[in-house]
């Protein structure tokens, strides 16, 4: 078995008293796609989050690729560089058209040279099916097409890991096939995935594992046929009989 | 019955009741006209208060005899919605026609038709009653110049042309050069400007006799000072806007407290205390020019202004672009530069266009430490003893003056707002 990529080792996190996160162990392998699922509320955004450090925790250890997240950590950057994530509302930026928003990171962060930066992107663009779009502004595209744009955008930093917090919950049901679509090709190539999601059929397409989480714990992981086929713990069973 | 409706027109009697209500209201407008511009009366046998209410009472007769709720002419339809709905309105329209009718012929009269702008003195506007544009002519160096000995304007002139011609340099900038034009505006026009005005408009060298900042004045101290205060406070307020919004306490709290006292006093203290306070705390051979500091000062007041506004469009960015941003792995000075500034900055165009034009119309406000840009000239002029009782053609001038530079300003401003503006 390869490596752990994440290792999530005794992580808490509080937000004033509230405690969002309650002794977190996660590790995450090479190659793995786990689905994170669980009811609002339940800490399974918080948990992604804290994985590129966009909320801090407050005990236990976060590696990431070998590097330990805390204060001390100088090149946050670095790891964030390697860690893409996809947002729940795109997140854009709308005063940049789709394919300056793609190269910005890339040419800025990284040192790409612009052109190569921009073939890259164009590439990146046509893997999600919206190379026409390159030159629009993200307004004027549709959910749809400005979630890809965004997963997009992301891969041009080729991460090693891609962080999903529920991608499709705020597009038209219409649009979150073609967006399930992207991801799922993404997948087939090799990447290593951590989706937060409700999209069920997705999970049992591509997920390797399948997390619920409730109450800021984690309280079932299991491979995602035997997740799905016999839950054991009767929080799970409530929650599955409830959105499947 | 029939009688008391007389004035109530219907759909079917509405042509007849259409010309003889805009006759009425016609006759109304014309009779006010003959009044103000040929002085005639032709209602004078009537009492006092009914010769003067004369136009009012029949022009809203008219308006009453055409308001009809669907007469089908479409003008008509028009009038009635907008200023004829009922009487009160249809009076006031008639009264704000009236009074601009009553203003424009003394108004026109006071600038055009009696002012003088012959001679070179006094004694030429002595005949008339109208402004004494004479005055204006006269002083017209002095107002545009200050006390700037004559023979040197076209210094003034040649740097200005030299500013304008390198203001422009940004339209040629192409292809690669393109990168640079943040670092150009910034940074090395600014200093541009400086050698320029330091070396033609200050002299002392280059053959060019020195002249001191006190003998500066008029409308070209007017730009100077603008010119500095507005490039220079826009970084700084940028810097003090990032640094109230830092998570570092120490930046955060020098800024909060820089932007509430500047905030908290005002201006004209400020520039008291720059030219009378300041040089105390210098060493006794230390000199910095008055201009400098004044300029200084305002740029130092300003930008406490600035950064509020500026603060504002930081707030309104949803928090997702900071993620964003920082999930693509920026770090702090690029996710400011290239995400979150572009973006805040758009939004309060406006606002920064409005204290920037309070900028420009706060620098007459140098009086108090004795220079003398066009307002400061205009005291100068008018308390001038050969040239008493002028007061009002200055004021009129400069206002003018003030209208049409900070009228540019705002319509450049608007340009922005549309070259910027994306969907979001």
């Amino acid at each position: 078995m390869p490596e752990s990529i994440i290792q999530m080792k005794e992580v808490n996190k509080w937000f004033g008293d509230f405690q969002v996160l309650k002794d977190i162990n996660l590790e995450v392998k090479e190659k793995q796609k786990i689905v994170v699922c669980g009811p609002s509320g339940s800490g399974k955004s918080t948990l992604i989050r804290c994985i590129n450090r966009l909320e801090e925790h407050q005990k236990g250890q976060i590696i990431v690729d070998g590097n330990e997240l805390s204060e001390k950590t100088k090149d946050i950057e670095k790891i964030r560089a390697e860690v893409g994530m996809v947002f729940q509302q795109f997140n854009l930026f709308p005063h940049l058209s789709i394919l300056d928003n793609c190269t910005l990171a890339p040419i800025w962060v990284k040192k790409t040279p612009k052109k190569q930066a921009e073939e890259f992107a164009m590439r990146q663009l046509e893997q999600v099916q919206i190379a026409d779009q390159a030159a629009k502004f993200p307004g004027q595209l549709s959910g749809g097409q400005q979630q890809r744009a965004a997963l997009a955008r992301a891969l041009c930093m080729e991460p090693k890991i891609m962080l999903f917090d529920e991608p499709t919950s705020a597009l038209d049901p219409e649009m979150i096939k073609e967006v399930l679509d992207a991801m799922v090709s993404l997948a087939k190539g090799g990447m290593t995935m951590i989706v937060v999601t409700h999209e069920m059929g997705f999970a049992k397409e591509v997920a390797d594992e399948v997390v619920f989480m409730d109450e800021g714990m984690i309280v079932e992981r299991a491979k995602t046929n035997d997740f799905f086929a016999n839950p054991k713990n009767e929080r799970t069973k409530l929650f599955l009989s409830q959105i499947l | 019955m029939k009688n008391i409706n007389i004035l109530k027109p219907t759909n079917a009697n509405f042509q007849t009741y259409l010309y003889i209500g805009s006759g009425f209201i016609l006759i109304g407008i014309f009779d006010v006209f003959l009044r103000s511009f040929f002085n005639l009366n032709f209602s004078t046998f009537l009492p006092d208060i009914l010769n003067f209410f004369l136009p009012l009472i029949i022009g809203l007769i008219g308006f009453q005899m055409i308001r009809l709720e669907y007469s089908g002419n479409r003008l008509v339809d028009k009038i009635n919605q907008s200023v004829n709905n009922n009487t009160f309105n249809a009076g006031l329209t008639l009264v704000i026609i009236f009074l601009t009718l009553l203003v424009i012929p003394p108004a026109l009269n006071w600038m055009i038709f009696e002012a003088t702008i012959s001679g070179n003195t006094k004694e030429a506007c002595a005949a008339t009653e109208g402004a004494c544009w004479t005055y204006i002519k006269v002083w017209f160096r002095r107002f545009m110049y200050g006390m700037y000995p004559n023979d040197f304007h076209w210094r003034i002139n040649t740097a200005f042309i030299f500013l304008i011609g390198f203001a422009f340099v940004g339209y040629f900038m192409r292809g690669k050069l393109k990168n640079y034009i943040t670092f150009y505006y910034a940074i090395l026009y600014p200093i541009i400007a400086f050698i320029i005005i330091n070396f033609l408009i200050s002299g002392g060298s280059f053959g060019l006799e020195w002249v001191e900042t006190n003998a500066w004045g008029g409308l070209s101290l007017t730009f100077i000072v603008s010119f500095f205060g507005l490039i220079f406070c826009f970084p700084l307020g940028m810097i003090l806007a990032l640094g109230r919004r830092s998570e570092l306490p120490v930046i955060r709290y020098i800024s909060i407290g820089y932007i509430e006292f500047w905030r908290g006093v005002p201006l004209i203290t400020v520039l008291f205390m720059s030219s009378v306070m300041f040089p105390m705390f210098l060493p006794s051979d230390a000199f910095v020019d008055k201009l400098i500091r004044v300029i200084a000062a305002i740029i130092l007041f300003e930008a406490a202004y600035v950064a509020e506004v500026i603060r504002g469009g930081l707030q309104a960015l949803p928090r997702g672009q900071y993620d964003a941003a920082k999930s693509l792995g920026m770090g702090y000075w690029k996710m400011q530069i290239f995400v979150i500034l572009p973006q805040a900055l758009k939004l309060v165009i406006p606002g920064i266009a409005n204290t920037f034009l309070a900028l420009v119309k706060d620098t007459p406000l140098i009086f108090v430490v004795g220079l003398s840009e066009v307002v400061g000239m205009l005291q100068m002029a008018k308390t001038n003893p050969k040239w008493l009782g002028y007061a009002m053609e200055g004021y009129i001038f400069a206002s003018i003056l003030f209208w049409i530079i900070c009228y540019a300003m705002s319509k450049y401003s608007q340009y922005l707002e549309l070259k910027y503006k994306t969907e979001r």
